[in-house]
């Protein structure tokens, strides 16, 4: 391809990606984009195309990025060449999305036209806007009885402050207004700038590990050519690899000669590691590298962690192998060895939400077939020692004694919270209960209010979600962000069973709230620890007090009586899978203690 | 050791219990001869009459065997009785007896036909028990049957009772119990409520409608009726029944000493030459498989001398007399101690069996969790 040739190519690059919250018609949309501009023959298509793994059909969220390269011809008769890029639609991923947004020029932002602008979609286009992305605004199922597109497109002036007037009105399910939205995108959005001959800029937006072909990093093109052959530098890590194949999708994978700029595709250099090719790292040549890698890139921390130990201890290899994997498509994924005394051996693992971290569980039980014991999350705390030690605690167990302890601080975060005026009360009810700091509200029309906490980390980690629900009957929109630590009066809490220390249960609890966590916890172990051959005290305390206590009676009568004519065959496969049952729980000194029951620390009872 | 039992099932019902998930089927417009008729032929197929069995049980159960009329009970036993060497001989014969579903005829037809044992399904002598577990009969037609029973010369008689019922109080029971001492039966067994699948109960426990016992509730009947019975000297052979001196039942100790037994009809469980069997259940599927000559067996499992060991021990641990050292050795060429080391060491330990010098059995804790017992003696698993 000549310099011309290119030129006029990329003046035909149209590079967007879909912003919404989840169930307001992003996967939809997609699905009839892919459809009009017949990427996919129709008897590939499933509903909601993108959504690749079961996981995500399933919860209906996407966890991983992906990108098609689209051909669609304009009413000006011209043929454009369109990348779709598409985002995670959750507060745990939203660092991928500012860097997918990064690979645009565009975004759509749809809005659903009864529902209106919630929490997550704002903080997803605010991370459009400071990528200086162009925002064409889809208000969708306008066909629903309850739609007022008029309203919306005021609350999206207000709010957001862009230009609403040309808003599509669109219903993805039906197809309608999806001919406006592919005419809006080659009109408003701008082509990709920056020049071919420069030295390589690829954003690398998402990589995923292939069993057979290695680490396939997900590229946009900024400045240059990358083809075969050559010999590339990842700018953060400085590791260099020599490309094999680069690409597009369409959605399948298209081999091709060369991504220049504006492309979004694929490209495979034999790398064994997906921490290797990070997300937000720029690809440059390593004989004539960039002076400078494109801005944007951080080091993702895990606010999240958990133990997760294998029910069968012979699964343990198992389990590092599935973590091993995992790994290699999930950068954010950490975990190191751990041993617990209650648990056994395991691995204590770090996420970037609790999102992030249910969805690992499920894949490893899932996919790799290994039963887990899971301890309640926790957040990482700073504990400074009377001795001017400073200590960073991800596991309560690993507490520190009372009297070593000089201070301890938590992570705070700033909790956005926006929700219908009927239920401003009980937002901040929940918020003040959770030892929010109030910051700011404001009407975002006559009915909806955005509400800004400085909470706990941890506390939003503690059924902070189901609250939220449960007391606003659904409506209210959450998101958050990190923004330090505080110092807080926490103190550590054991859990016994049957007199001894269980180390998976310990939790980290601020003092004002340890008696009614300490009953709430004792109570749920009661309920869900089946009844043992002898009498179980379980007790919650802080140091030498005890401050919660329950008794699990002894059993009493298990035995089956009825003779099923002779059907012996059935009395063995009902002692199997008692046995079976017991086989799931882990026992701790003599307690057997199903899966369940490590969970529990987390959830209070409903009142 | 070739078999001396044999098992009949009879899958009719005139009315579905709640809780039973046995296979059975509503009586009404069901081809009742034809099973009695394709019964026989799969009898006759399974034993040769040129090398008939000599038979100490038979064992006639259900579903309900009443259910048939008078003739077709009749073709019934006297089929069964064609295939047996000894049929004057044999020691025990049972057919099992919902209440109101015989006359004098059918009991005589019976007792002609060498049956010589009853197992009456009266379940509680309470009469809103009995309808909200689904039994078509009251108290009073049980007493009914048994004295028409007695009348028409039944000695050896067995009833069976239920516990831990929902709504059932432990008024409610200990008053069962004291109305069937009075009635001076020499056998009585006695089930606690297990809610299975596919049955009503299953269905009403899902949506919440009804509640099982607390198992605190189920212990204490279990232990009111244990000592009530042993009281009026009855012995508890086995942790669901009991018999007065000499009466137990000879062809449920079949099942428990793992001995093997002939299954005929449609769902029976046989186990016969070291293999486990189950016939199949629906009716339709049953009477074709017979009529074009297949076997009635729907799945046989070889039994491994592991598990063959295996239940030596959980189901001989049932009874009284427990599991006899020297009958293990004799059967297996090794001992429980051999092949069962520290699990029974840790059950002596806890208190859960106990042995006696030349068997092991269970003891009175040991009872009451007995799955917790039998569950350590599967070594396979």
């Amino acid at each position: 391809m000549n310099h011309e040739q290119r030129d006029a190519r990329q003046k035909k690059i149209r590079n967007f990606s879909i912003i919404a919250h989840i169930d307001h018609g992003k996967s939809t949309l997609a699905d009839r984009i892919l459809e009009t501009t017949r990427s996919l023959p129709e008897r590939e298509m499933k509903d909601q195309m993108l959504d690749a793994m079961d996981l995500e059909r399933e919860r209906g969220i996407t966890i991983k990025l992906n990108s098609v390269h689209l051909k669609y011809t304009h009413t000006d008769g011209e043929e454009y060449t369109f990348h779709l890029i598409d985002t995670p639609g959750h507060v745990d991923f939203s660092y991928e999305v500012s860097r997918s947004l990064a690979a645009c020029e565009g975004a759509l932002l749809i809005v659903d036209a009864s529902q209106g602008i919630e929490a997550q979609t704002l903080a997803n286009v605010y991370l459009a806007v400071d990528n200086d992305l162009e925002i064409i605004p889809v208000i969708n199922k306008v066909d629903l009885p309850s739609a007022e597109p008029e309203k919306i497109k005021q609350e999206i002036e207000d709010v957001i402050g862009i230009d609403a007037s040309d808003a599509v009105l669109a219903s993805a399910k039906s197809g309608l207004g999806t001919d406006e939205v592919l005419k809006q995108i080659v009109e408003k959005i701008p082509a990709p700038s920056g020049n071919p001959e420069e030295p390589l800029q690829a954003l690398i937006f998402d990589s995923i590990y292939d069993t057979y072909r290695g680490v396939i990093a997900y590229i946009r093109v900024i400045e240059g050519t990358i083809r075969p052959g050559e010999k590339i530098q990842m700018m953060q890590t400085g590791k260099e690899f020599e490309v094999s194949e680069v690409g597009v999708f369409t959605p399948k994978p298209v081999v091709c000669d060369e991504l220049t700029v504006g492309d979004v595709g694929f490209m495979i250099a034999s790398i064994k590691n997906v921490s290797d090719s990070r997300v937000g790292d720029t690809i440059t040549h390593a004989n004539k590298p960039a002076e400078k890698p494109l801005p944007g890139y951080k080091t993702m921390n895990p606010m999240v962690f958990c133990g997760m130990h294998p029910i069968d201890s012979n699964d343990y290899n198992a389990l590092r192998d599935a973590l091993e994997r995992l790994e290699l498509n999930d950068s954010s994924l950490q975990y190191e060895a751990e041993s617990s005394q209650a648990l056994g051996f395991g691995f204590r693992c770090g996420f970037l939400g609790l999102l992030h971290m249910e969805i690992l569980q499920e894949r490893i039980e899932r996919e790799y077939g290994i039963g887990l014991i899971t301890t309640a999350p926790s957040v990482v705390y700073n504990v400074y020692l009377t001795d001017g030690e400073v200590l960073e605690i991800d596991n309560p167990s690993k507490m520190p004694d009372q009297q070593k302890v000089d201070s301890v601080e938590e992570p705070f975060v700033k909790a956005t919270v926006m929700v219908p005026n009927d239920f401003v009360g009980a937002v901040m009810d929940i918020c003040q209960k959770k030892r929010g700091e109030f910051i700011d509200m404001q009407y975002m029309d006559e009915n909806r209010v955005n509400i800004v906490y400085h909470l706990p980390l941890t506390e939003i980690v503690y059924d902070f979600f189901d609250q939220l629900k449960s007391n606003t009957k659904g409506y209210a929109s959450f998101d958050y962000e990190f923004i330090g630590y505080r110092e807080s009066n926490l103190v550590k809490m054991d859990i016994l069973l049957n007199g001894e220390i269980v180390d998976a249960l310990s939790v980290i609890v601020h003092r004002d709230f340890a008696y009614e966590r300490g009953k709430s916890i004792v109570d749920k172990l009661k309920e869900l620890i089946p009844r043992q051959q002898f009498e179980v005290p379980v007790q919650a305390t802080i140091g030498n007090n005890v401050i919660a206590r329950s008794n699990i009676k002894a059993m009493r009568k298990n035995v089956l009586s009825k003779c099923y004519g002779g059907d012996v065959t059935r009395k063995r496969k009902l002692l199997e899978k008692q046995k079976e049952g017991k086989r799931r729980m882990k026992s701790v000194g003599k307690v057997d203690v199903p899966q369940e029951a490590f969970m529990s620390v987390l959830r209070m009872d409903e009142d | 050791m070739a078999a001396s039992s044999i098992y009949v099932h009879i899958p009719f019902c005139e009315q579905i219990c709640f809780y039973c998930d046995f296979n059975k089927f509503y009586i009404k417009n069901q081809p009742v001869d034809k099973y009695v008729e394709v019964l026989n032929e799969e009898m006759k197929r399974v034993i040769s009459m040129d090398e008939k069995p000599s038979i100490e049980t038979i064992y006639i159960g259900g579903g309900t065997p009443t259910a048939l009329n008078e003739q077709q009970l009749k073709q019934v036993l006297d089929d069964v009785n064609t295939l047996v060497r000894n049929p004057e001989q044999v020691r025990e014969f049972t057919v099992e007896v919902n209440p109101g579903e015989v006359d004098r005829d059918k009991l005589k037809m019976m007792r002609a036909a060498g049956v010589n044992r009853l197992s009456i399904g009266v379940q509680s002598f309470n009469d809103k028990l009995l309808e909200k577990i689904g039994r078509g009969h009251s108290a009073q037609e049980a007493v009914e049957t048994i004295d028409l029973a007695k009348s028409v010369g039944f000695e050896n008689i067995s009833i069976d009772l239920m516990f831990g019922l929902p709504e059932q109080t432990m008024e409610i029971w200990k008053d069962t119990i004291s109305k069937t001492l009075e009635l001076d039966i020499p056998h009585i067994s006695a089930y606690s409520l297990k809610i299975e699948e596919k049955t009503m109960f299953y269905n009403w426990y899902r949506q919440g409608k009804i509640q099982p016992l607390p198992e605190d509730t189920e212990a204490e009947m279990y232990e009111v009726l244990v000592s009530g019975l042993h009281n009026a000297g009855y012995t508890a052979y086995e942790i669901s029944n009991f018999s007065k001196y000499g009466m137990d039942s000879e062809h449920n100790k079949t099942y428990w000493k793992n001995n093997e037994y002939y299954g005929f009809g449609a769902g029976a469980h046989g186990y016969l030459d070291g293999t486990r069997y189950a016939n199949i259940g629906p009716l339709p599927h049953y009477i074709k498989a017979i009529e074009n000559g297949e076997s009635a067996v729907k799945e046989s499992h070889e039994v491994p001398k592991t598990e063959m060991m295996e239940e030596e021990m959980f189901m001989g641990l049932r009874m009284k007399e427990g599991v006899r050292a020297d009958r293990f050795e004799s059967k297996f060429q090794t001992s429980y101690y051999t092949i069962f080391p520290e699990v029974i060491h840790d059950l002596l330990e806890r208190e859960l069996l106990y042995d006696s010098g030349d068997s092991l059995h269970l003891t009175k804790n040991g009872k009451l969790l007995g799955n917790e017992v039998f569950e350590k003696f599967l070594l396979v698993y």
